[in-house]
């Protein structure tokens, strides 16, 4: 034992090992994973389903069959109506507090594990890296199925609206008609839900890791919850 | 010259709540040599858990320097501590703070894989350290398929991982049985005698006195006296038998 020498300078793990134990950590809190990641699922898939409904009727009533259809005439001529902004908005703020409320209690629930790790030789770094890793794929996962799901949500009420019509003037693409908003589309929408599910997922549980990581370990390791 | 291993300074730690100061440890100034299996007793919350979180780099003293290897713990960087996490002290715990979401195995490589160990190096020594505490045939086991005394153990080898040449227990056998404790102190005993290890505990459990060198009694953040192997020798004949 050389324990004379002068302290040396903890190293960094290599990304490979970082990503093994992020993985393991996953596989066997199996049960734990899946309820946090339904959390994303149900949030980007509410959003989806929202959003793709307003492409759907704003398109139908781009190409007229919407009034026809309905018989709604204003409907056609306002575009989006106020309700479905506030709709629009409402689903934004369910998705963003859903997931930050499902990370948040995922990493609460871990403070002595992070404390524990800090006292194997974690740095603060390692830490935060294994739980940005980790809530990624649980984001990248959670919302792709969500995005999936709200879609599906949104065609099937499409169907029961206006018919197999629906599939004719689907809104898949980006397109920006003469006299109205521009469209998205339901591709772009998909990939955005993706995009936004895995940030508030990354964020939603980086932050609180990162706080329990500055954390002397005493100190995180005395949480219990 | 001796060699001292652990040396605290007027170490003072105070817990703010509120508008409220509570002072857990008043001023501790010891001193402990290499190789030396010391006991630190006292009442619940007479602060030998803070002392033991303070010569452990799990917390900072609010006053006070803690010494270890001669180097002030206060002057290292964030770096300098994690290694001396990993490499200098074994920790034991009470409530054996094992990661459940990896196998006995697996918590014994964790701080050998923060050291940087190759794989196969690694995983050789946590069989090794896994046979030696007596669950070679648990080693793939997740904790939570493990009894009390085996997490103990389990923890133990983990504390051992990277050849620490301090093993801090917090009571470590407050949450055992009679006879699975007595097998937890005389493992660590063992480590103290025939590896060299210095070994500082924190206990309530009296069978720890007749494998201690010292004992020091801690009172309301204070050192209250410090108690020879031949001073205790008298009253280990109390409560030496099995209850
Ligand atoms: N994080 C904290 N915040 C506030 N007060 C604390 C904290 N940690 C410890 N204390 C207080 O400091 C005092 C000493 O606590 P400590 O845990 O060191 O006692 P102890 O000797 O280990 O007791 P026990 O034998 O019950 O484990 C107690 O009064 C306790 O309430
Ligand atoms: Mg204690």
């Amino acid at each position: 034992m050389n324990q004379r020498a002068p302290i040396e300078e903890q190293i960094d793990l290599p990304f490979v090992e970082s990503l093994r134990i992020s993985f393991q950590s996953l596989k066997i809190r199996f049960g734990r994973s899946i309820i946090t990641t339904a959390g994303i699922t149900l949030g980007i898939a509410f959003l989806v389903s929202v959003w793709t409904n307003n492409e759907i009727e704003l398109a139908l009533q781009e190409s007229g069959r919407s009034s026809e259809i309905t018989g709604l005439d204003e409907a056609a001529e306002q575009g989006i109506s106020t309700k479905d902004i506030w709709l629009i908005i409402m689903s934004l703020i369910v998705c963003v507090v859903g997931i930050a409320n499902s990370m948040l209690m995922a990493v609460t629930e871990r403070f002595r594990e992070i404390g524990t790790m800090k006292c194997l030789g974690a740095l603060d770094g390692f830490v935060v890296r294994l739980f940005l890793l980790e809530s990624g794929f649980q984001g990248f996962a959670g919302a792709l199925i969500g995005a999936l799901i709200g879609l599906l949500g949104a065609v099937v009420l499409g169907l029961k609206n206006y018919g197999l019509d629906l599939f004719f003037y689907f809104p898949l693409l980006p397109a920006q008609p003469e006299n109205g908003p521009f469209q998205l589309g339901v591709l772009l929408l998909i990939l955005l839900g993706c995009i936004l599910g895995m940030i508030l997922a990354i964020i939603g549980s980086s932050f609180p890791a990162w706080r329990a990581a500055k954390l002397p370990p005493a100190e995180a390791m005395r949480t219990e919850v | 010259m001796s060699d001292i291993v652990v040396k605290t300074e007027d170490v003072v730690k105070e817990y703010r709540m509120g508008s409220n100061v509570l002072r857990a440890l008043d001023g501790i100034n010891i001193e402990i040599q290499r190789g030396e299996y010391i006991s630190l007793m006292g009442p619940s919350g007479s602060g030998k858990s803070t002392l033991f979180n303070m010569i452990g780099a799990l917390d900072r003293p609010t006053e006070g320097q803690v010494y270890i290897d001669g180097q002030n713990m206060s002057n290292l960087s964030q770096r300098q501590i994690a290694a001396f996490r990993c490499h200098r002290v074994g920790y034991i715990f009470q409530s054996y703070n094992l990661l459940n979401v990896r196998t006995a195995h697996g918590n014994v490589t964790l701080p050998m894989i923060f050291a940087g160990i190759p794989d196969k190096q690694r995983n050789e020594k946590a069989e090794k350290l896994l046979d030696m505490v007596g669950l070679g045939d648990r080693m793939y086991h997740l904790p939570d398929e493990l009894s009390g005394g085996q997490r103990q153990r389990v923890a133990i080898a983990r504390a051992l991982a990277n050849d620490p040449s301090i093993v801090l227990a917090d009571e470590p056998t407050a949450n055992l049985d009679t006879i699975t404790g007595r097998e937890i102190i005389d493992l660590i005993k063992q480590l103290n005698t025939q590896q060299g290890v210095t070994v500082i505990s924190a206990t309530h459990d009296l069978k720890m006195l007749d494998v201690s060198d010292r004992i020091v009694d801690i009172r309301d953040g204070l050192v209250e006296r410090i108690r020879n192997r031949d001073e205790i020798e008298i009253e280990v004949g109390e409560v030496g038998g099995h209850e």
